[in-house]
């Protein structure tokens, strides 16, 4: 039998250094693509997310308009290449249900009555994934929802918590996930704390749960704050030249 | 006209309160806050707090001029797109032309561009059409040029300085609608100038002084103007 994996050494600390409530580094950039209505890249340690929103456009097929709304579809997908073994490309099983999960939060944020009859679709491509990828691609997409100008009631902010040898951790990495406890994907409205999306892979307590998404929560408020900054970064630029009044329409 | 204040941009989930301001456009309310709903910026007017959007699609309004394309062609009337989320009809008895029924290809037909009015928008966004006014025509010369519909207001300038501007310099005959479609027309060499103008302006939205700087490059190409 091979030694067990010591995913937490004598000091507390995880395999990458990090403390049991430290996220892995978070970097967004909005607006990278140019024919999307709205798009933003994310590297989440060692997670690359590409995600593009198109919309509200004419929504097709005709027979899932909803004549009081926009609906908010979402295809979440990991490139072949995202993984140590080649990915079987196209939809499976896991991917169809991160897909629609994704889409339920975003469109509890969404003011879609503003657009009845119209579609706005959501494309999240792991480029490569380290664990954690359904909360980085909700992180970036939410980006560039807003980036597209689509109306909404705030930014959804994800994180995972989880329990690694008996203790809990925050933002697992793909060992600790594999060996793991447990794993528990977290979406918030930050604005809010209404909890949009909650699922859990593994087994946890009652009160580790409430523990875990206390933690959970304060990690994506620290989340939302790199999204709102990484939005804001993309006009900075142009804000420091800008005094005049507008043009009338 | 509002006092130039700090502008500020301002991202959906931002929290816009002030002394008995009201919501305006881009924004709601909640539990007595003003949030905003949109990517955009901040902006004070007569009361009201707004989000002045930095994208986003174009959606039609009652009395907006638009340029449209024609996309299907029915036995009473035209489907237009006007590069928005809505298909835009156009019936036969708002033209200004008698149309007899099953005959209207012969006035229009598919990816002919006409500039219209939008009629109305009803509560569940129907658009319809209109070309019984002074404006409104079919488009057979010139180039059409596509833009953000958010930087309309700065393509046309205060009181239409950006717009008179690059007219009298490239002597084109320029319209530019609503849902940020510009039609140019003109001599060839001019309405590439004209284009490359508009472009600039497209780029540098949010530039201080912008109308003096398309001045200097329209300048550069044609020399000193009155």
């Amino acid at each position: 039998m091979v030694k067990k994996l010591k995913l937490i050494d004598s000091k507390g600390l995880r395999m990458d250094g990090r403390k049991p409530d430290e996220l892995r580094p978070i970097k967004i950039e909005a607006g990278v693509l140019k024919r999307a209505d709205g798009s933003a890249y994310l590297e989440w340690g060692k997670n690359k997310v590409m995600a593009g929103v198109y919309g509200p456009r004419e929504c097709h097929p005709r027979h899932m308009q909803n004549p009081a709304k926009a609906i908010v579809r979402c295809r979440y997908n990991m490139v072949s290449f995202s993984v140590d073994d080649r990915k079987r490309p196209g939809p499976d099983r896991r991917s169809t249900e991160i897909s629609k999960v994704a889409g339920e939060a975003f469109s509890s944020v969404v003011f879609g009555e503003q657009f009845p009859r119209t579609s706005i679709d959501v494309f999240i491509e792991i480029l490569q994934a380290d664990a954690g990828t359904r909360c980085a691609g909700i992180t970036a997409a939410s980006v560039a929802l807003a980036d597209a100008g689509i109306p909404m009631r705030d930014l959804v902010a994800a994180c995972a918590f989880g329990k690694v040898q008996g203790k809990m951790v925050l933002d697992l990495d793909k060992e600790e996930d594999n060996y793991g406890e447990a794993d528990v994907p977290l979406a918030i409205i930050p604005r809010t704390e209404e909890i949009v999306l909650l699922q859990m892979d593994g087994s946890l307590t009652t009160k580790e749960l409430q523990q875990g998404l206390k933690t959970g929560i304060d990690a994506c408020k620290q989340i939302y704050q790199i999204q709102k900054e990484a939005l804001k970064r993309r006009y900075a630029v142009i804000l420091e030249e800008e005094e005049t009044t507008e043009g009338d329409a | 006209m509002d006092t130039p204040v700090k502008r500020e941009v301002v991202v959906p989930g931002d929290i816009l309160d002030g002394d008995g301001l009201k919501p305006g456009a881009g924004t709601f309310s909640d539990e007595g806050h003003i949030y905003a709903s949109l990517l955009g910026i901040r902006n004070e007017q007569s009361g009201y707090v707004n989000v002045i959007p930095l994208g986003g699609r174009y959606i039609p309004r009652p009395g907006d001029a638009v340029i449209g394309k024609v996309v299907d062609v029915g036995s009473s009337y035209w489907l237009v797109d006007l590069n928005s989320p809505y298909p835009a009809p156009l019936r036969v008895n708002e033209v200004p032309w008698r149309v007899d029924f099953g005959d209207t290809a012969r006035y229009m037909d598919i990816e002919d561009t006409i500039l219209a009015k939008v009629l109305d928008v009803d509560e569940t966004r129907r658009v319809s059409l209109s070309m019984k006014d002074q404006t409104s025509r079919k488009l057979t010369d010139g180039q059409i040029v596509e833009i953000s519909h958010a930087k309309v207001p700065r393509v046309i300038g205060k009181k239409g300085s950006m717009i008179d501007l690059i007219e009298t310099y490239t002597k084109c005959r320029m319209f530019v609608a609503q849902n940020g479609r510009i039609w140019i027309d003109g001599e060839m060499e001019d309405m590439i100038n004209a284009v490359a103008a508009v472009r600039m302006i497209e780029e540098q939205a949010q530039v201080m002084g912008l109308t003096e700087a398309v001045r200097s490059y329209l300048e550069g190409i044609y020399g000193k103007k009155e």
